[in-house]
This record gives structure tokens, C-alpha cells and sequence, in this order.
């Protein structure tokens, strides 16, 4: 059973069998073991952030190809539930119909730039994504009358998703059963859902067709698969996915804006989380956001106290200070991709293929 | 000038087949390649057609100068990373950082000569602005070099990572920028006597703008001759199109490759100053706004081809200044459907490199 949930694609390391089982506990358990706002918001933006990484990683990982537009699907599904949330009312219709927009606006556009620019070539993937996304990022912070420009747009859900609405007269374990709750529970098996889906796909006969064009493009297309069809068809289903964790995020924070979904510091985070978590490898989203996103959060604070600590070095200080913590990002992006290249997950399952390999030889040699 | 760019495109196969079976007299000349014209004609047919739609003729005289311009220095910033491609197959998505880097020394500069650039003479500061000028090309050189050697020659012919280190690096590079000059948007005021614009007929043209075509001009054409004129050039062009034939007749490719790479750093850092001192404001996003243009030129021009993003930078620039008139919030979209109608049109590029 639970193989086939999980499309026989299974850890193949104790370690990190044991590191996934705790960060799915930890972020169902969450609200009761955790109590406080900002535990609980953590624990939302890793939900949102594993299922954006993952979608990436279907086209970075297993496909092989960059894209720098994945932020621009993250914002359109955002927006797709700002917009209608705002324009027609907060009702479950109107999320609906948001999402679907989103969607087709998604499908469309990836589409378009996928068989456009990888029918060309795919190095023009990289190059094409980064200047359609910052021109959509441009015209989104333009537009104000439909996005709200840079303030971007804040909306209520319905009824039943506000936190005003108690199920429970009492609070449960700390946490009190409300519509805030819901709201987590329904961000947390919707991306639960998404992932499964995702491992699903790379585990299919499909994404075997995409590792093989990662490996080696040309005598993939010799076997005979039309490497183009099958590489948009894998951008577009990223991009799909990546608007779904868009419409999970904004159902989240209930607002959403330039900054919070389209800037490319978050297209930085998703690249980071994927080549430190591990490329290729699904998993490697799901431990690469629960440590980018927590590191993000609290060790911000860690700098602050190393700024105070360096506060007579010039140079030095403004660099450990919190507002440089992209240069520490990026060196450890710079340095993962060197010397880690199989990320976290990638590690763990060698060390754990050497150790088995070990442990058969001594039982042969037993056996003898 | 630009037929002299003519680099060895068209069929050279078929001119020597031509050449040496036609008469006797075409034998020992080296077949020439035709310049194709095409394109530049289409420069010529965007200008004209923004003409009707903009109205007034002075404006529209004002804004080809202007777009002419801009072009000129998203060229001189985009050239060095078309050969560094074409040369080596290496896509540097760290280029943006020796922009960024050119356009905050010529700020530090200005701010280290404001005794000449607060003078109304033009020969303090001109002087001021070639001090910039230079300062911010050895500087964004110098970077290269190191840029070259950390980010760049670990991962040779893979695509993949290349695109993700050289990314890594042009972030921690913008860091340090902005903790060495501060995360905050600095002022970059033109000297006092190149304020203000001259009327050349009915024509408005910045005086700063005249002053960075005419370096972009004088840099175009030492770039055209280094590359048309001498040993280093040729080789640089030979590479471009044939790099194990270069390297199976003796030349080290790799150290031509890390000289085009400095020098393209440089120029990088040329661009940047130059944009800098347009926008009369230097943003730690400097790198990126020009970046974007830049990807948007090469992929147009041709990646590898020099005419390719000389011609590619002239369109962008004055579709971005004719559209910017007439409608701004399409401005980049303006120049991404100019890319998309130059790709359906010639899938490879403006002037595509044969061997690529």
C-alpha cells in the first residue's frame, strides 16, 4: 500500500527514511506541538515551498533543463485566488474559478514559451524563461488596477476558512479548532496530494523518457522520442504544479504580492532548496525546503548576534549582518553544486547503497 | 564599418566549390562570403515604421537617436558574452555582475573627483568620465580573470551547472557589491557642462548621450579591428567557428579564451558604466535590468555572432525607446515579441554561427 502510494520510489536510505518521517510528522503535528502564529506560518511556507520545489525539480532534476520562470507559475496561481478571492467575493466558487483561471493562464504561457524556445534550442530555455519572467514581473508591479501593483492585493476566504470560525468550544492540545486550522489541514493534504502525484509522474514510464533525455538528449531522440514534445510537455506540467502551490500559498497568507511570489529571490530559494536537497530525486525538495525555510526563518536571528560579535570589522560585519544573507545563500549554492552535487538526498542513498553493498560481501564471504 | 565584421558565415563551402571550378582568375583570390544585408535592412524598417505611429517627426528623430544610443551600449556590454559563447560554448549567467560592478565604480569615481565633475569645463569632465571609464573596465576585468578561473573553468561543457555556479557567483559578487557600497540607490549626476541636451536641427539629444556613443563608437571599431585586423582576432574568429581545428593547428585555445573573457568582462564593466551614467542612477538591480537585455540581443543576434548582437542591440534599443513613448507598461514585452518574430523568422539568430 504504501509503496504504491509512493509509485515504488522509496528512500532507499534508513537515515533518511527516518529525516522524512520527521518532517512529515513534524508538519502535521505542527499546530499542537508547536503553539504560536509564527511556528505554524513556517510550517505553511515549508508545505508550499516542498511542493514548488518539487515541481522544479521535475523540470531541473529529471528533465535537465533550467527555467527561471517557475516563480512567474508560483505567482499566476497566486494571483488567480487574490484576484477572484477580491473581485467576485470570498466564496468557493470564486476560488474555484480562480484556480482554473490560473491554470489555463499557466497552460497557456508555458506552452507557448516551452515549444517556442525548446523547439529553437533548449540552452534558450534558461535564457528566455529569466527575460519573459522579469518582464512579467515588471508588468504585474504596473498593472495596480488588476494586482494591486506593489502593495499587492489582501482578501478574506470564505466563511469557513476565517479564523473567527470555531469548530471547538474548547482548544485541543493548545491549538484551538478553528478556521485557521482547516485552512493548514487543507494546505497540507492538498500538497501531500500534489507531491504523491509528482512522484507518480517521474516514477512513470513518461519520466523515464525525461531522465533519459537528461543523460543524453541526442540518442534519446535516436531511440525515437520526440525530445521536444517530451520536454514541454514536462514544463508545462511543471508549471501546473507550481500554480497549484501558488493557490496554496495565497490560501495561506491571504494576500499575495510581487515580493511574496514572483521576485526572484524565491526562484533563488527554489533553485538553492532543489541543488541542495538533492536533484533528481523528489525527496530532496521535501528535506531541502523543511532546512532552507527554517534556516531562513531562525537563523536570521544567528546573524544577528554574529553582526554584534564582528561589529569593529569593517567589511566583515556588513557582510554576517542578516540584510547580506542572500551572499550566504549564494556561496553555498556555488559551493553544493561543486562538491554535493547529488544534494542531501543524493548522499544519503550512496552511503546507504556502500553500506549494503558491504554487508552483501561479508554474507558471501561467510557463505564460503 | 559593419561589412568589415563580415564573419565567415554563408556556405564557404559552396563559394570554394564555386571558386575553384569557375575561371581561372577566381582561383587564388579567397573566396569572398556575401554580407548579409537582411537584417540590418529590418533596423532600417523598425525605425521607419515607429515613424507614422509616433506623429511628430522631431520626436521621433529624437527617440532613433536615443534608442541608436542605448542599443550602442547594450552592445558594447553584450559583446563580450556572445564570443565568450561562441569561443567556448559557456553560458555566463554571472555577466550582470561586472555591469553592476562598472556602473558603481564610475558612481565611487565621480564621487572621488567631484572637484572635476562641479567644474563647467568639458575637459575636466570628460577627464572624469575616462577615468570612470577606465577605472571600471580594469576593475571588471580584473574580476573576470577571477570570475574565469573559480566559477567558470570548473565546470567547462556542462551546461547545467554552468548556468547554476555562474548564477551562484554573480549573487555572491552582488552581495559584496552591495555591502562594499551599500544596499541603497546612489545618485549619479552628470558633470555640470554635459547637462542638459543640445538641439541638433529639431532634434533633442542628451550631451551625455553623445558622449557615450561616441565611446561606444570608438570602442566598436577597435573591436572591429582587433577582430577583423589581427592575429588574436582571427584566431578568436577561427574559434568561433571551429574550436578543435584552432586547437589541433597549435593555439592554446584555453588561454585566447581566458583573454576574450577579461576583455569581455571589461567591456561588461564599460556597458555598465555607461548605463550608469544614462540612467543618472546606479541600483544594486542594475545588472539584472541590463542582463535581461542583453539575453534578449545575443539569442537575436545569433549566440557566437558579433554583427548578430550588434544588430540585435541597435533593434531593442529603439524598440525599447519607441514603445517606451507610446506605451511603457509594454516596454519589455515589446522586446520579447521582437525576439519571438526574429526567431519564427531565422530559428538560429539574426546571423547564425555555422559550427553551433
Amino acid at each position: 500500500m504504501l509503496r504504491r502510494l509512493l509509485s515504488h520510489d522509496l528512500p532507499r536510505s534508513r537515515v533518511l527514511t527516518v529525516v522524512l518521517i520527521g518532517i512529515v510528522l513534524g508538519l502535521a503535528l505542527t499546530p499542537f506541538i508547536f503553539p504560536g502564529t509564527r511556528a505554524l506560518n513556517v510550517a505553511a511556507k515549508v508545505i508550499v515551498f516542498i511542493v514548488l520545489a518539487a515541481s522544479f525539480d521535475l523540470l531541473l532534476g529529471y528533465t535537465g533543463i533550467v527555467s527561471f520562470a517557475h516563480t512567474m507559475f508560483f505567482g499566476i496561481g497566486a494571483y488567480g485566488i487574490a484576484i477572484a478571492a477580491t473581485r467576485l467575493g470570498p466564496t468557493w466558487p470564486a476560488l474555484a474559478i480562480g484556480t482554473a483561471a490560473a491554470l489555463a493562464t499557466s497552460l497557456v504561457l508555458s506552452l507557448l514559451i516551452g515549444l517556442f524556445s525548446l523547439r529553437v534550442r533548449a540552452i534558450f530555455f534558461a535564457m528566455i524563461t529569466l527575460a519573459v519572467a522579469s518582464a512579467f514581473l515588471t508588468f504585474a508591479s504596473q498593472l495596480s488596477d488588476v494586482t494591486g501593483g506593489e502593495d499587492g492585493l489582501t482578501f478574506q476566504l470564505p466563511e469557513a476558512l476565517r479564523s473567527g470560525t470555531q469548530y471547538a468550544a474548547e482548544p485541543f492540545l493548545g491549538a484551538s479548532i478553528d478556521g485557521r486550522l482547516l485552512t493548514y489541514y487543507l494546505v497540507f493534504i492538498a500538497a501531500l496530494v500534489l507531491v504523491l502525484a509528482l512522484l507518480r509522474i517521474v516514477n512513470s514510464p513518461f519520466g523515464r523518457v525525461l531522465q533519459a533525455i537528461r543523460e543524453n538528449d541526442f540518442r534519446a531522440e535516436a531511440i525515437g522520442y520526440r525530445i521536444v514534445v517530451y520536454r514541454t510537455i514536462a514544463s508545462v506540467a511543471s508549471a501546473l504544479f507550481a500554480t497549484l502551490a501558488g493557490v496554496l500559498l495565497a490560501l495561506w497568507l491571504r494576500y499575495n504580492g510581487p515580493e511574496t511570489t514572483l521576485s526572484f529571490e524565491i526562484m533563488l530559494d527554489v533553485l538553492l532548496i532543489v541543488v541542495i536537497g538533492g536533484m533528481g530525486t523528489v525527496y530532496g525538495a521535501v528535506v531541502g525546503s523543511a532546512l532552507l525555510v527554517l534556516a531562513q526563518n531562525y537563523l536570521q536571528d544567528v546573524m544577528k548576534l554574529g553582526a554584534g560579535a564582528f561589529e569593529n570589522v569593517p567589511l566583515l560585519s556588513r557582510i554576517v549582518s542578516p540584510e547580506r544573507w542572500l551572499f550566504w545563500l549564494g556561496l553555498l549554492f556555488v559551493l553544493s553544486v561543486y562538491w554535493f552535487p547529488n544534494g542531501v538526498v543524493g548522499r544519503l542513498r550512496q552511503r546507504a547503497a556502500a553500506w549494503r553493498a558491504a554487508v552483501a560481501d561479508r554474507a558471501s564471504v561467510k557463505a564460503r | 564599418m559593419s561589412e568589415a565584421v563580415s564573419e565567415v558565415v554563408s556556405e564557404p563551402a559552396i563559394a570554394t566549390a564555386s571558386a575553384s571550378s569557375g575561371d581561372a582568375t577566381a582561383t587564388h583570390a579567397i573566396p569572398r562570403t556575401r554580407f548579409d544585408a537582411l537584417p540590418l535592412l529590418l533596423v532600417a524598417v523598425l525605425a521607419l515604421a515607429a515613424w507614422p505611429l509616433v506623429g511628430s517627426s522631431s520626436t521621433w528623430l529624437t527617440l532613433t537617436a536615443a534608442g541608436l544610443a542605448m542599443g550602442m551600449i547594450v552592445f558594447i556590454a553584450a559583446s563580450g558574452l556572445t564570443l565568450v559563447f561562441g569561443l567556448m560554448d559557456v553560458l555566463n549567467f554571472g555577466h550582470s555582475l561586472f555591469i553592476a560592478l562598472g556602473a558603481y565604480v564610475t558612481a565611487s569615481v565621480f564621487a572621488a573627483l567631484a572637484t572635476w565633475t562641479s567644474m563647467p569645463s568639458i575637459a575636466l569632465n570628460l577627464g572624469a568620465i575616462g577615468v570612470a571609464v577606465l577605472a571600471s573596465m580594469a576593475l571588471a576585468g580584473a574580476v573576470g580573470l577571477g570570475f574565469e578561473r573559480v566559477i567558470v573553468r570548473p565546470v567547462y561543457g556542462q551546461h547545467l551547472k554552468q548556468i547554476l555556479v555562474t548564477l551562484g557567483g554573480a549573487i555572491v559578487g552582488e552581495e559584496l557589491i552591495k555591502a562594499v557600497w551599500g544596499p541603497q540607490q546612489i545618485a549619479l549626476p552628470p558633470p555640470e557642462a554635459l547637462r542638459g541636451s543640445v538641439l541638433i536641427g529639431e532634434v533633442v539629444v542628451d550631451k551625455l548621450r553623445l558622449v557615450s556613443v561616441a565611446i561606444g563608437v570608438v570602442v566598436l571599431v577597435a573591436l572591429v579591428w582587433t577582430l577583423n585586423r589581427t592575429k588574436i582576432g582571427l584566431l578568436i574568429r577561427a574559434g568561433v567557428q571551429d574550436r578543435e581545428m584552432v586547437e589541433s593547428l597549435g593555439y592554446r585555445i584555453r588561454r585566447l579564451f581566458v583573454g576574450v573573457f577579461a576583455a569581455g568582462s571589461a567591456l561588461a564593466g564599460l556597458g555598465g558604466s555607461l548605463w550608469g551614467m544614462n540612467q543618472q542612477i546606479v541600483v544594486p538591480q542594475i545588472g539584472a535590468q541590463v542582463n535581461v537585455l542583453i539575453f534578449i540581443v545575443i539569442i537575436m543576434g545569433g549566440l557566437g555572432s558579433t554583427v548578430g548582437c550588434l544588430v540585435g542591440a541597435l533593434l531593442v534599443g529603439l524598440m525599447t525607446n519607441y514603445v517606451g513613448f507610446l506605451a511603457p507598461k509594454l516596454t519589455m514585452f515589446s522586446s520579447i515579441g521582437l525576439m519571438v518574430a526574429v526567431l519564427l523568422w531565422r530559428p538560429r539568430g539574426l546571423y547564425p554561427v555555422t559550427s553551433r
